[in-house]
């Protein structure tokens, strides 16, 4: 049952193979058995699922039933959930249960899906290995002493190990791509804009995108289709209509123009992995498509420039935790100030303050222009990359990650060395474009991840390019072997 | 050495909206604490702000009210710091692209002229909510009800010259603010507060001196008072060889005086940038325009017009227009009164505007109405009562006794205007009075005014006065 895909599973539900209810404990089972090692949920909500699930089991049965009824999900604990504990990895939130679902979470809800639980992730989707959590690392499905990525690890994980159909994820510089590429599931972050960032914690809110975590590109189509759309209550969502992603999944790939950028084939990434992206590549001229070597110049500017925008926006958008109307308090404050700086102080991990101490500097009066108005500055660079290369090719290819998955506490201590493993997926954010990543093959059992960089707006033709490679390939259905 | 003062205001007018500028929460004064604050303005994780577009609507009416430059396109950006009441630990407001660009105001001062000062910018921001540090044994309270409430911050060039100026470009601007319905101007209430900026230099200099804010003063006689505390303060410091020091300074209303908040190396990091939930905010021509024709008569318009149309004087036309309603009740009085321009110009700015004053009642909601006034002033202008006696059946008018000729018909206050009776009265007086008509005879002429009072204590006020002197000359002098 769990190898099959949404896909699979709503049909299974709308001939009474199995319902809705057997369906989620099953997941629900398999969640017990096996998350004690890989410690991809947080927050479990068995009984809300069993009621959602007979909830949709008679919608099912009035024929109310829309493509997902009934289908399990996971929700990143970073998305806010009416009444569950939604803690964005963080002591900080240990106690905050919203009054409210997020957008995402209301159109998930709204289309009779079955909310597993939420799941882990790097403390407030600050990471790239899901080990700055507060309720500590997620394992790699694939192999439990390697990070499963992050932010969106537990996600990752959970849909890897197939401990939920399918799961949301949030992408600020890769956080949705990365975790997929080490998992080895289908991840896309959709156009900036296009899902609502209502209700979702802010990390940096003019790169964050919540997108989906799938095992194949169909699956993700299914869940986007749900997801996607305007929000009033989001200013920077797209008032563009969605089309039905499914519909264009089959088409031909002849003719298809690809764009090898140079500067991700170059120094730092992993020889095992440049090859399985070239063999990828290959199978993509098979179906048809013309690749080509394309430029994207700016690239080695894309880190420094994101490490200067996303701090500075997490300082501020940090600063309303303050141990005052919500979330963590210290004990005993003396006054205003040590209420301010303990329960900051106790509730913040290190690499969150670090980044709002980054932030905080580049903003401050003397700095702002040379730190915060240049990389604003930059960050048009890299768009315009981008935007020359859409002249010539129809979408982007390159390695997801410089690497396969690492080892638990290999990079945590090095922070820049960490940073640099989103080297490729980071400009796609300051770009606020769409991208993928799909499962093409292993180095050293681990999964190596293929990125796919659309134009804005451009999903449908992702999950077109995705699913064609899917159709001929079976990277995407490999399985990993559990302990329970 | 002669000092003059440079004082610059930065007014906050709380924008009359229903609901607030980033959050569909309503804007009531006076709720309970904390129960008209959503999700938005708690500043709860992951919820974003969505702009109000009444605010923009009413910040667009201010400019061109004021003939600014609009920005085409103004960016909201974060003013960060720490405070209890600021729930998300950063105020939305604008900082170098504001939606009001340059413009200006003509202000009257008290010796008849006119002077233009230069209003720099006004943006659009959020207000925040309230501490209370009373009843919460050793705690503070916090009332969210007010945050996310909108202001447009109006800024002035520092054109202003004395405390009385600054209190008149307030005044105007207040004034400005209600015709154009954008803001209730209470300033009890706190929808209409200033700062001051406030220096000194030697008359003459063209540099400015070192400038003191003064912070958050919500009425016209503390503004007048704090600048002038202030003018005298620092002329004093300068005078005695000292220095002003860049500081930020609170006015206490009980001692009469400025005191020191924080001084300008304890001035905090705003670290302002521009606010990434909010896309630039951009005003296209055929709104401005739609807003443009929505505007009403403005002040300055309305003032020329009662000047050329019922001949009055820049003084009474800039009183009466001081206010909206004012204006509109002045014309109400006229047009019941068949014409009289200028007594119901005297009447309203007079007695009307004293018993206002005296019972501290609004227009809306007085005794006496334009008709029962317009009444009035017609029995005046057709001689069937005088300006004296005019005064009493006004006074039972406000009482609530009726109209005019009500009033005048039960009391009998109906003028004699009849020749005859008025001479009877005057012969009686004057075989009253011998001596004094001797003594005026004999050229004491001022005694002209005692016989009048004589023949009025004897009619009870009702003689026509005109006649009456005429009548009174003619015999006298016969």
């Amino acid at each position: 049952m769990h190898d099959k895909t949404i896909t699979e599973l709503a049909a299974g539900l709308r001939t009474k193979e199995f319902s809705s209810v057997e369906l989620t404990r099953y997941y629900l089972d398999r969640i017990t058995r096996y998350d004690k090692q890989l410690n991809s949920y947080v927050t479990v909500c068995a009984d809300q699922a069993l009621q959602q699930a007979q909830a949709a089991d008679q919608a099912i049965a009035a024929g109310d039933a829309v493509s997902l009824t009934g289908i399990p999900l996971a929700q990143k604990d970073i998305f806010c959930t009416d009444g569950v504990k939604t803690s964005c990895g963080s002591r900080m939130l240990d106690n905050f249960i919203a009054p409210y679902d997020a957008g995402v979470v209301a159109r998930c809800n709204g289309a009779g899906m079955v909310m597993l639980g939420k799941t882990n992730m790097d403390e407030f989707a600050m990471g790239s290995s899901n080990e700055t959590s507060y309720y500590g690392s997620v394992h790699n499905p694939w192999d439990p002493d390697a990070v499963p990525g992050g932010s969106s690890g537990g996600s990752a994980a959970a849909v890897a190990a197939r401990l939920a159909p399918v799961a949301t994820g949030t992408d600020t510089g890769g956080s949705i791509r990365q975790p997929a590429s080490l998992c080895g599931i289908t991840g896309l972050k959709p156009t900036y804009g296009r899902v609502s960032r209502y209700g979702m914690i802010a990390f940096a809110s003019s790169l964050d995108q919540g997108g989906v975590m799938a095992r194949t590109a169909e699956d993700a189509s299914l869940l986007l289709n749900i997801i996607a759309g305007f929000d009033e209550r989001d200013s920077t969502s797209a008032e563009q209509p969605v089309p039905d992603y499914r519909t264009t999944l089959e088409e031909s790939l002849a003719g298809l123009k690809i764009g090898l950028p140079k500067e991700y084939f170059a120094e730092g990434l992993d020889a095992g992995v440049a090859r399985v992206i070239d063999s990828a590549v290959d199978e993509y001229r098979k179906l048809g498509a013309q690749v080509k070597e394309i430029s994207l110049p700016n690239t080695s500017l894309a880190v420094p420039t994101y490490y200067v925008i996303a701090p500075a926006e997490c300082s501020s958008n940090l600063s309303r935790f303050d141990g005052v109307r919500f979330g963590y308090r210290c004990d005993n404050p003396v006054d205003l100030e040590d209420l301010y700086k303990r329960s900051r102080g106790e509730g913040f991990g290190a690499e969150v303050k670090r980044r709002i101490m980054i932030g905080t500097y580049a903003l401050s009066a003397g700095y702002y222009d040379a730190y915060y108005l240049k990389a604003q500055r930059l960050r048009h660079l890299i768009s315009d990359d981008f935007a020359k290369a859409f002249e010539e090719v129809d979408v982007i290819m390159g390695p997801t990650s410089p690497t396969v998955a690492f080892n638990l506490g290999e990079k945590s201590s090095d922070p820049v060395s960490m940073y640099l493993s989103d080297i490729y997926t980071i400009a796609v954010n300051l770009a606020g474009l769409p991208g993928m990543s799909i499962p093409v093959g292993f180095v050293d059992q681990r999964p190596v991840g293929l990125q796919i960089i659309g134009n804005y707006f451009g999903e449908a033709r992702l999950l077109n390019v995705a699913h064609r490679f899917q159709q001929v390939t079976d990277w995407h259905a490999r399985t990993p072997q559990l302990k329970g | 050495m002669e000092w003059e003062a440079v004082i610059g205001l930065e007014i906050h007018a709380q924008l009359a909206t229903k609901s607030k500028i980033f959050s569909g929460a309503a804007t009531a004064y006076g709720a309970e604490p904390n129960t008209q604050a959503c999700a938005v303005d708690l500043g709860l994780p992951g919820v974003l702000p969505v702009l109000n577009r009444e605010v923009v609507r009413m910040a667009c009416a201010f400019g061109l009210a004021v003939d600014a430059e609009i920005g085409r396109r103004s960016v909201f950006a974060r003013k960060n710091y720490f405070y209890p009441d600021l729930p998300k630990g950063y105020q939305i407001s604008q900082y170098e692209l504001p939606i009001v660009g340059k413009g200006k105001l003509l202000i009257e001062l008290e010796d008849g002229t006119a002077k233009t000062i230069g209003v720099t910018r006004a943006h659009l921001e959020e207000d925040a909510g309230k501490s209370l540090h009373e009843d919460f044994h050793g705690m503070t309270g916090i009332d969210l009800n007010r945050a996310g409430t909108p202001l447009l911050e109006i800024v002035s060039e520092p054109e202003l010259r004395s405390a009385k100026e600054a209190v008149a470009y307030m005044k105007k601007i207040r004034s400005l603010v209600r015709y154009l319905e954008i803001c209730d101007g209470n300033m009890q209430e706190g929808s209409f507060r200033c700062d001051a900026n406030v220096s000194v230099r030697p008359k003459g200099e063209e540099k400015l001196g070192t400038r003191a804010e003064i912070k958050n003063i919500n009425s016209f006689r503390f503004v007048e008072r704090a600048i002038n505390f202030e003018i005298e303060r620092q002329t004093r410091l300068l005078e005695g060889g000292g220095t002003v020091v860049q500081e930020t300074r609170l006015y206490d209303s009980a001692k009469g005086e400025t005191r020191s908040m924080r001084s300008k190396e304890e001035a905090m990091d705003y670290r302002y940038f521009p606010d990434p939930d909010l896309l630039p905010l951009h005003v296209d021509d055929a709104w401005l325009e739609a807003i443009r024709t929505t505007l009403p008569e403005l002040p300055d318009a309305k003032k020329e017009r009662f000047m050329f149309e019922y001949g009055l004087t820049v003084y009474d036309a800039a009183v009466l227009t001081s206010s909206r309603e004012l204006a509109d009740f002045y014309e109400a009085v006229e047009k019941s009164s068949g014409g009289e321009t200028k007594l119901a110009a005297n009447w309203v700015t007079g007695d009307f505007a004293a018993a206002l004053n005296k019972d501290n009642l609004e227009i809306g909601a007085c005794p006496v109405n334009a008709a029962m006034l317009g009444g009035l002033i017609q029995r005046i202008a057709d001689n069937t009562i005088s300006g004296k006696i005019a005064k009493q059946v006004f006074e039972a008018m406000w009482e609530g006794e009726g109209d005019a000729d009500t009033i005048i018909e039960k009391k009998g206050l109906k003028q004699i205007t009849d020749i005859g009776a008025i001479e009877q009265v005057i012969d009686e007086v004057l075989a009253a009075n011998p001596e004094q008509l001797g003594q005026y005879r004999a050229g004491k002429e001022k005694l002209l005014g005692f016989f009048v009072g004589q023949v009025m204590k004897v009619t009870r006020g009702k003689a026509n006065p005109t006649q009456l002197n005429k009548l009174l000359k003619k015999k006298l002098n016969s």
